[in-house]
């Protein structure tokens, strides 16, 4: 569900209003860091300051502006990372430093110093491969990487730092800093500035702390491809930014936002990737206020590129003369925190990231099954119906969502008794066929005395409370409500708590939780949005950590979740609004879309661009959330999805019903088909997120990542890899009927999974489309474990048989892991029972061997068919080695045409060592 | 063991040996001694490969019995209860979908035999909906009974209605020759007496010319000579004909029609005519009249323009217009309005004092035979129409008695009771269809285009019928927003139920 219905407040129309929200121009930290950045005051850096400490190396940076100096202090960070801080040395009160978002306090290396030239100073690493040269005046960096500059800091000259100051009342009475404020003193300039107040429509942001904004920016040599930054609906390289039109982050609720615009939607990740042929980057800019990020990628990229077809090797080092992008953060406060990852490899960038937030959480097994979402499903009858509706129609799915409705009056935590008299009951029919159940829980609470979770939070101080010190009051769903505070510890706690089953009434360990409007959306609220004065724990103002609000209500909901099952299951919690750092706690989707062809195509780039950020269990609602999609819309949607991490229909509630068998016999079966895809490759699926939870690779990979030395993949969004195996480009126009797919690799080998025809890599191949058709290819190379016989939902699945796809390399190869679990608690985390395989082909040989020996997990599943795509030629005889060393021949046919081979009737324990031979 | 002998050969008794997941009716393709033929004859495998958990027939037909088969069927018995066909898929999956829990014999889980009590559940809902149907049906046939008697009712009146018509459609062509002929002498006296008032004003306007022509003659003849020669002509310069502001000898004599003087008489006939317009009269240079008004003006035409006033207003002074052109014409031909009596005069649409008709241009009163014509002719009017509005009714009846005889309430009218008849929820939809799926349709009724919802579709009304006692709603819902459904119960809906069942004791199967 969403904003529709925002009653008299705004208008429930496809298309957003933009002008609710703000434009760079009407956002006064905007505006002063481009006026005074245009008078270039520089910064320099007091070398005879420099002190080593412990973990960092301190030292004083000044500008003529600054009376005070500023301190800055740098860090190595385990793992090929730099972090730089600059902080005011004894500001007026402390700075909001972001807390929660690093895993762990990260292990620092110690830098060595060396000094450099006169005016300089050099930290390296202990391997001397990373330095950082710093340059006294002007004040820059350059990370230079075995003696290659990669990036430098401030050689715009674009740092910038509101030092705290005295309220001008207090400065006038005591008629201190008259020279500070001389400048400014007009009426219409301090409108203007924004300093100690600022304007947007009929609202106005009192700001005690008055300005305190703050800017750097970072040239990237040689790079002309950065990604990240999310939420935007746009395309996955991040794009110039024109004068005014930098990329937001600010966490808003935006009803059908509008596509290929850089404003800010319902989440923020400020981390950056740059990527170029030999190296890939990344900068984490670790802030919560609202940020704008601007991008400026300059050079003569066509020879560059060419360079690059025809040459190998020296070619990085061509291209770093000849391009560059410069990045220039601003962020409204907090202080400039920020970590340089230095790759080299996408890989490496993943893993340093991911050291520093956390990777993404192992998903119950279940989760990675279809969902199936209305705003509303009406009640119990209709939850029976639409879950019969599945069965009778044979698709498989597992899990039901409850919209805002099943609330008693939105009251989170309650049933609305008419509709949902026995929620036990309905959650018994959904276990019987082992699904399960979602349903919302959003952060506004309903201002009701009687409404104990309102009357309990208020009792005890929980709610975020206003610029008067009041409980904050907002108009969201219920009307009038406070909203819970959960950047306190002690909040979260108390939230997590709601959910044990003995306090949760009529909740059962199938269900699990969906927030929603997290932002968070207050209907009235300034860009629909809270005061940015609003107060949370610890005195600090809402303007400080907005982006962070969200992340921080799945976090309680996540651990609210675990607590309830004494901390043996994971939790699925899907949330709207997120921070760097919200993998950690479930899944994340793309919010209201529209049932348009254009969401479905931009819907690739969104969930590319929340991958390589750390976020892989993300999606997009099937069928687009707003408006009522045709058949063949929602048909390309659903085999779409089928091939997206989170896989959920979801609409909006004036919408038509769309439950797949809506459309006629034939459009049903194709959904079947593509859920039944979805279905097929689980074993992948889960492999895939072992592999994102402890490697930190992304589930969903644009192309650059798995070939990061091919220019032409660089810009590719329209298609995508699953993990290093599949390739897939979904068909998002109208009516196709052939589709260009470029299949990367000029050593690769690709394999249609349907038809088994093969291609020969770096060549786009058009390729035929009907309305059954999803173009999906297997990377010669590669070993893609699947079920065989689909059931009702995953945990329906179980025990049934494994089959294994093996798509030949050239060499004739191939690899591949297969990773196994209970699907639903901890236990391969502390008992270590997890089974994980690796298959490996060579010489006519496949072997099942252990991947990872501290798990253990008995298994009676098997594997009972072999695929072998790219044989060339017939085998004589197929034999099977057992564990005890039996051997016996295997039934097998081979086709000719496509050069398959397909081992039939065959029965080995997915677990166990054994290997087949081909002759 | 012993058990076990005991009980075995009971079970043979009832079951026949087959393959797991095999129906009896399958049963015989299954020849244990023979290779298995698929059903669909795709292959044929060694007999043993059948419910070896390995799918060898495109049909699944080799594989009932586990979930080898994407596509097999796996059959349970559920003695006690109705037998099933389950995806194969399902088989072992975990889930209890047959009730004697054959389909899990090797997931792990142990599903309760409830075939008997589900039996016994549905034997009593049966029981209880038998009676339903039976009672609901006792009913339906009363109201099927009663639609057949109503049905003949209105048929008999639709005939009657139908006779009745062609007599009135006799009376009311009757009538309108009649109300023609008196319409006849009618207008003949109305034109007369229109003709003749137009001739008397056409004789007084001929004499106030001449009236004029012999002033202004006389005016001009200066010398008094019974003659106005060019030079007295020439006494008046805005005669001037060709603009130079004077009357020269040749443009008077012109004006003399080539003479140099002329006569009274030839003057008013001839000459008058031609400077009437432009002569100023020397005794009172701006009395001169204009050209005659026509004879039959609008009295508006002569009015200052009607003051502004709200759009509103003036379209109803408009039409009030309208109609009085009509009230005057209308004399003449046959009125729009019945029963309205004409107009002799219009009302005064304007505040008297303005300048109105002067007293000749109005016309007299009809004399006394012409009005005895029209109030005769105005008798046959009312008449006609009279008859008229009748025909129409008996039409409408008619229409109105047709349109439900042929409506369809359902195979034997069952439904026929429902007309007319408002349950519960508005929405103001229309009727649309029976909506029910094809081989039962009159199991749903469908209502379209209702009241137009806020942002989206026209609401619309499914309603299910189930059969019950009595007619109540039992339930409304919106699945999707603006469409309702709606599930009435209602003794039409109620099938016949099958013959009393005989009275014997102990049956289990369903």
């Amino acid at each position: 569900m969403d904003a529709a219905e925002k009653e008299e407040i705004s208008v429930e129309d496809e298309a957003v209003d933009k002008n609710i929200f703000k434009d760079c121009s009407k956002i006064a930290f905007y505006r002063r860091q481009k006026q005074r950045l245009s008078k270039k005051s520089t910064y320099r850096a007091l070398l005879d300051s420099v002190t080593e400490g412990k973990e960092s190396t301190r030292f004083q940076i000044i500008n003529e502006a600054a009376k005070v100096p500023l301190l800055a202090e740098v860090y190595g960070i385990e793992g090929n990372i730099f972090r730089l801080k600059i902080n005011e040395e004894t500001p007026l009160k402390p700075r909001y430093e972001v807390p929660d978002v690093l895993t762990s306090k990260p292990s620092t290396v110690r830098l060595i110093s060396c000094s450099g030239d006169t005016g300089g100073l050099v930290l390296a690493n202990g391997k001397g491969d990373l330095k950082c040269h710093i340059t006294a005046n002007p004040f820059k960096i350059d990370l230079v990487s075995e003696e290659e500059v990669v990036m430098s800091i401030n050689s715009l000259g674009q740092l910038y730092f509101e030092q705290l100051q005295i309220p001008p009342k207090q400065s006038r009475a005591t008629k201190e800093n008259e020279e500070d404020t001389s400048d400014d003193t007009t009426q219409e300039n301090q409108e203007e500035l924004g300093l100690w107040e600022e304007k947007f429509r009929n609202f106005v942001d009192v700001k005690d702390n008055g300005p305190a904004s703050i800017g750097l920016d970072f040239s990237l040599h040689g790079f002309e491809h950065v990604y990240g930054i999310p939420q935007h609906a746009e395309s996955h390289q991040l794009k110039n930014t024109s004068d005014g039109d930098a990329y937001r982050l600010y966490n808003l609720d935006v009803y059908g936002y509008k596509i290929h615009d850089k404003m800010g939607i319902y989440g923020s990740v400020p981390y950056l990737l740059a990527h170029k042929l030999g190296r890939t980057l990344g900068i984490f800019w670790l802030n919560a206020s609202e940020t704008l990020v601007e991008i400026n990628t300059s050079g003569d990229t066509e020879p560059a590129v060419k360079d690059a077809l025809t040459q190998t090797g020296p070619v990085a080092v061509k291209q770093k003369v000849r391009s560059q992008t410069d990045v220039h953060w601003m962020s409204e406060s907090g202080i400039i925190d920020v970590f340089l990852l230095t790759g080299p490899t996408p890989s490496d960038v993943f893993k340093q990231y991911s050291y520093l937030t956390g990777t993404q959480a192992m998903p119950p097994l279940f989760s990675l099954g279809y969902h199936q979402c209305r705003w509303n499903y009406e009640d119990e009858h209709d939850v029976k119906a639409v879950d019969a509706g599945f069965d009778e129609h044979d698709i498989p799915y597992d899990v039901m969502w409850l919209d805002i409705e099943h609330t008693e009056g939105k009251r989170y935590f309650t049933w609305d008794k008419k509709r949902f008299p026995n929620p036990k009951r309905m959650q018994e029919l959904l276990r019987s066929k082992k699904r399960k159940l979602v349903v919302i829980s959003d952060p506004h609470i309903k201002i009701d005395p009687d409404y104990l979770v309102y009357a309990k939070a208020k009792e005890q101080g929980f709610f975020v409370r206003n610029h008067e010190g009041g409980d904050f009051e907002g108009v969201c769903w219920p009307g009038l409500s406070s909203y819970l505070d959960f950047t306190s510890p002690k909040v979260r706690e108390w939230y997590s708590s709601l959910f044990a089953f003995s306090v949760y009434q009529g909740s059962t360990d199938i269900l699990h939780i969906w927030n929603d409007m997290n932002e968070p959306s207050v209907f009235r609220g300034p860009e629909l949005t809270m005061q940015k004065n609003a107060i949370h724990h610890g005195n600090w103002e809402h303007r400080e950590l907005h982006n962070i609000y969200g992340f921080y209500q799945q976090m309680a909901t996540a651990e609210g979740l675990i607590q309830r099952s004494k901390g043996k299951e994971r939790p699925f919690v899907l949330t709207r609004s997120f921070f760097a750092g919200s993998q950690r706690y479930g899944a994340v989707w793309t919010g209201d879309n529209t049932a348009k062809w254009s969401y479905l195509k931009i819907s690739i780039p969104m969930l590319l661009t929340l991958s390589v950020t750390g976020i892989s269990f993300c999606g997009a609602d099937v069928g687009g959330f707003i408006g009522n999609p045709k058949a063949e819309l929602l048909v390309r949607w659903y085999q779409a999805g089928a091939y997206q991490p989170f896989f959920r229909g979801h609409a909006t509630k004036n919408t038509k019903r769309r439950e797949p068998w809506l459309f006629g016999e034939e459009h049903t079966r194709l959904i079947q088909e593509a859920i039944r895809e979805r279905y097929t490759l689980l074993p992948y699926w889960y492999s895939l997120f072992y592999s994102a939870h402890v490697a930190s690779q992304p589930v969903m990979r644009p192309l650059w990542v798995e070939f990061p030395d091919e220019v032409e993949t660089f810009g590719v969004e329209d298609e995508y890899m699953l993990g290093s195996a599949l390739l897939v480009h979904p068909v998002t126009e109208p009516k196709a009927t052939v589709v260009d797919v470029f299949l990367p690799g000029s050593s690769e080998v690709w394999y249609d999974s349907k038809t088994f025809a093969h291609w020969e890599g770096a060549c786009t191949v058009k390729i035929p489309v009907a309305l059954d058709t999803i173009p999906v290819f297997q990377r010669g190379g590669s070993v893609v474990p699947i079920k065989t016989t689909i059931g009702r939902s995953t945990g329906c699945m179980t025990d049934s048989p494994y089959g294994l796809w093996v798509a030949l390399s050239t060499k004739g190869s191939a690899v591949g892991e297969f990773y196994l679990d209970d699907g639903h608690s901890f236990q391969y985390l502390h008992q270590k029972q997890f089974l994980h395989r690796k298959f490996s082909f060579a010489s006519g040989v496949l072997i099942n061997s252990c991947a990872d020996k501290r798990g253990h997990y008995p298994s009676k599943c098997v594997v009972e068919q072999i695929l072998v795509l790219g044989l060339k030629k017939q085998p004589s005889s197929v034999t099977s080695h057992s564990p005890d060393g039996k051997a016996q021949p295997v039934a097998f046919t081979y086709c000719a045409k496509t050069s398959t081979l397909n081992l039939e009737k065959f029965s080995l324990n997915i677990g166990a060592d054994w290997k087949v031979q081909i002759q | 063991m012993l058990l076990v002998l005991l009980l075995l050969p009971m079970c043979w008794a009832v079951e026949v040996k087959r393959p797991r997941g095999v129906s009896l009716t399958n049963h015989h393709f299954y020849d244990e001694s023979k290779p298995f033929t698929c059903l669909d004859g795709s292959a044929s495998v060694p007999f043993d490969q059948v419910n070896d958990d390995y799918c060898d027939c495109k049909d699944g037909s080799d594989e009932p019995g586990t979930a080898a088969c994407p596509n097999g069927s796996f059959h349970c018995t559920n003695t006690g209860y109705k037998p099933l066909y389950i995806s194969s898929r399902w088989v072992n999956d975990g889930v209890c979908d047959c009730c004697d829990g054959t389909d899990e014999y090797n997931s792990g889980i142990v599903c309760e035999n409830t075939c008997k009590e589900k039996g016994r559940k549905e034997r009593e809902t049966l029981q209880q909906m038998a009676e339903v149907t039976r009672e609901g049906f006792r009913l339906k046939k009363i109201l099927i009974e009663d639609w057949k008697r109503a049905r003949e009712e209105k048929q008999k009146k639709l005939t009657e209605l139908q006779a009745g018509k062609k007599s009135l459609e006799d009376q009311v062509e009757l009538l309108r020759t009649l109300k023609e002929e008196a319409e006849k002498p009618e207008k003949e006296a109305k034109d007369q007496h229109r003709k003749l008032w137009e001739e008397q004003l056409a004789a007084s306007k001929a004499q106030r010319e001449q009236e004029l022509a012999t002033s202004a003659f006389q005016e001009l003849d200066d010398d008094m000579d019974g003659a106005v020669s060019v030079a007295e002509l020439q006494t008046h310069p805005e005669l001037d004909t060709d603009g130079d502001g004077a009357l020269s000898e040749g443009e008077a004599q012109t004006l003399l029609g080539g003479d140099t003087q002329t006569d009274a008489a030839s003057f008013s006939d001839r000459i008058w005519a031609a400077i009437r317009d432009k002569y100023r009269s020397e005794v009172l240079p701006t009395d001169l009249p204009s050209p005659p008004a026509p004879a039959l003006t609008e009295p508006r035409e002569e009015q200052p323009p009607v003051p502004s006033q709200p759009a509103e207003e003036e379209d109803e002074e408009e039409e009030e217009t309208e109609e009085e052109e009509g009230g005057e014409e209308g004399e003449e031909e046959d009125s729009q309005v019945p029963g309205e009596q004409p107009k002799e005069t219009p009302p005064p649409v304007v505040p008297p004092q303005t300048a109105s008709p002067t007293e000749e241009d109005k016309m007299p009163p009809y004399d006394e035979q012409t009005q005895a014509f029209i109030n005769a002719a105005q008798e046959a009017r009312n008449k006609f129409e009279e008859a008229e509005r009748s025909l129409k009714d008996v039409e409408e009846s008619i229409r109105n008695l047709e349109q439900e005889i042929s409506f369809d309430f359902g195979p034997n009218g069952e439904f026929a009771y429902l007309y007319s008849q408002c349950y519960e929820l508005t929405t103001n939809d229309t009727w649309g269809s029976w909506a029910g799926p094809d081989h039962d349709k009159f199991s749903a009724m469908k209502y379209e285009q209702g009241t137009g919802c806020w942002q989206g579709p026209n609401r619309s009304t499914t309603v299910r019928l189930l059969c019950g006692k009595e007619t109540v709603v039992t339930s409304t819902t919106e699945p999707s927003r603006c469409e309702y459904l709606m599930e009435l119960m209602t003794p039409a809906a109620c099938p016949e139920p099958p013959p009393e069942p005989p009275a014997s004791g102990n049956h289990d199967e369903l």
